[in-house]
């Protein structure tokens, strides 16, 4: 049981690394109209509304943390964002199985235009940019919209590594009943 | 049903506990600048090389990729480079004799600071910011190889930046054309002084703003170059930031503001040159 939790960790955290290297590196060249997809949401809230709320908070803690110490004026700020996006993902456990693709699909995406909200009031209108509707269509909906595109590559991935080491979970708790 | 609950409670004390910590974390940085140091630290050790790395295979790729070129276009380019070097050679020759010229006016005036003649080192960029607000990205030279916080970054000729955030092995650099970015500067031909402010909505058509600049007599024409003014106390004197594209007078008709073509393309930036001397090593006073 305690091979299986460690594995579990390991796999979680090199997702979590690989999803950020990604996105800091190849995804800064696959820009379109210089707006590129955002990797590290959909992992956190993938990992939020699949595996609940502990795992949904650590993935986006640990993501926003590394935002923060790499790129970040404070640190803790976008920690705190990811920790909550996580935590209210995780929130939409109960509704969610597996087969639906909708479901996370628009978890997702709100998640996406929350956070984009979250960065606008906080980052630019509080320093007096007040033309919302020019960042809500030319970031947040850009943005949203490509995440979206990606997440339909990156989801199915997660959801089967996700599968994978659930069903060799229950075979190593068989093993002992 | 019972253990549910238990599970969910104990997810809220997760919760709680986790912004916690990220609240302290923020009041923490904002007031004390070494809490963020071990985390650096952490950082150099473990992300750092791995995007080291990637930005190694990256360049490998676009070698490759660059090989494929035909000869054809290569010997045309070298036709053109050619003619080039051939124009620039008159150019420099020219350039050197004013040169001499404003060396021996400046040994007579006795002002022997050149500013053109910073030193320089360089760095990659090995990291971008993940997301689409803020235009900052990593460099591979960190405190271990002298870097150190406001120290101005150029790629060829003109201003990139500067560096916000400094760990052993990487250091952060803020863009000009980034959002919160204000760079004081100056029309290098008759030193009126405008402030360049980085602007997200401008990201796309490649420029930058200008502003509060005094509608005077002196005339600013389009195509006049701007550099960094000399009562910035971040950035050196005259590093070149662009050239105008276009000004017009503000409706108070007080002061002229416009636009600004980037002599650096912020798109492609793979090698970066940061400046080791900071404005305050210069002037001699050391901030706070």
């Amino acid at each position: 049981m305690k091979k299986m939790k460690a594995k579990r960790i390991g796999v979680t955290a090199v997702i979590v690394i690989v999803c950020y290297l990604l996105q800091c590196t190849l995804f800064s060249h696959l820009t379109l109209a210089s707006i590129k997809p955002n990797l590290i949401i959909i992992v956190t809230a993938a990992f939020g509304f699949m595996r609940g709320p502990k795992e949904g908070m650590l993935v986006g803690f640990f993501s926003g943390l590394m935002i923060d110490i790499q790129f970040g004026n404070i640190l803790g700020f976008y920690a705190l964002i990811y920790l909550l996006l996580g935590f209210i993902n995780s929130l939409f456990e109960q509704v969610y199985y597996d087969e639906d693709i909708k479901l996370p699909l628009v978890l997702i995406a709100a998640s996406e235009f929350l956070y984009g909200l979250v960065i606008y009031l906080l980052m630019f209108m509080l320093r007096s940019e007040f033309d919302f509707i020019y960042y809500l269509s030319h970031n947040i909906i850009p943005e949203l919209i490509y995440t979206i595109v990606v997440a339909l590559g990156v989801y199915p991935l997660i959801l089967f590594i996700n599968h994978k080491l659930e069903a060799e979970e229950k075979r190593s708790a068989s093993k002992f009943v | 049903m019972k253990k549910k609950n238990q599970t969910s409670s104990k997810s809220k004390y997760y919760l709680a506990g986790l912004c916690l910590f990220c609240i302290l974390l923020m009041v923490l940085s904002f007031f004390y600048d070494k809490a963020g140091a071990p985390f650096k630290g952490i950082a150099s050790v473990t992300i750092i090389p791995m995007q080291k790395g990637i930005n190694q295979i990256g360049t490998w790729l676009g070698d490759i990729s660059d090989n494929f070129d035909t000869l054809q276009e290569v010997r045309k380019e070298k036709d053109a480079l050619q003619d080039k070097v051939d124009a620039l050679i008159t150019e420099n020759n020219n350039l050197q004799e004013e040169k001499y010229e404003l060396e021996r006016l400046q040994a007579l005036y006795k002002l022997d600071q050149n500013y053109a003649d910073y030193e320089k080192t360089g760095a990659h960029v090995i990291a971008k910011d993940s997301g689409n607000w803020f235009s900052t990205f990593t460099i591979d030279k960190g405190s271990k190889d002298g870097i150190k916080k406001n120290m101005n970054v150029m790629a060829g000729s003109g201003l990139v930046g500067i560096v916000t955030k400094v760990g052993p092995t990487w250091a952060t650099v803020r863009s000009v054309i980034d959002d919160s970015s204000n760079v004081s500067a100056m029309v290098l031909s008759t030193s009126d002084r405008c402030m360049v402010r980085g602007d997200l909505s401008l990201i796309n058509d490649g420029k930058i703003r200008f502003e509060q600049m005094e509608n005077n007599e002196n005339k600013v024409q389009v195509g006049d170059q701007i550099v960094t003014s000399h009562i910035s106390d971040k950035y050196l004197q005259g590093i070149l930031i662009g050239y105008v594209s276009e000004i017009t007078v503000d409706s108070n008709n007080l002061t002229r503001s416009g636009y600004i073509t980037p002599v650096v393309d912020f798109k492609n930036l793979q090698e970066v040159l940061v400046i080791t001397k900071t404005k305050a090593d210069l002037t001699g006073t050391e901030k706070e």
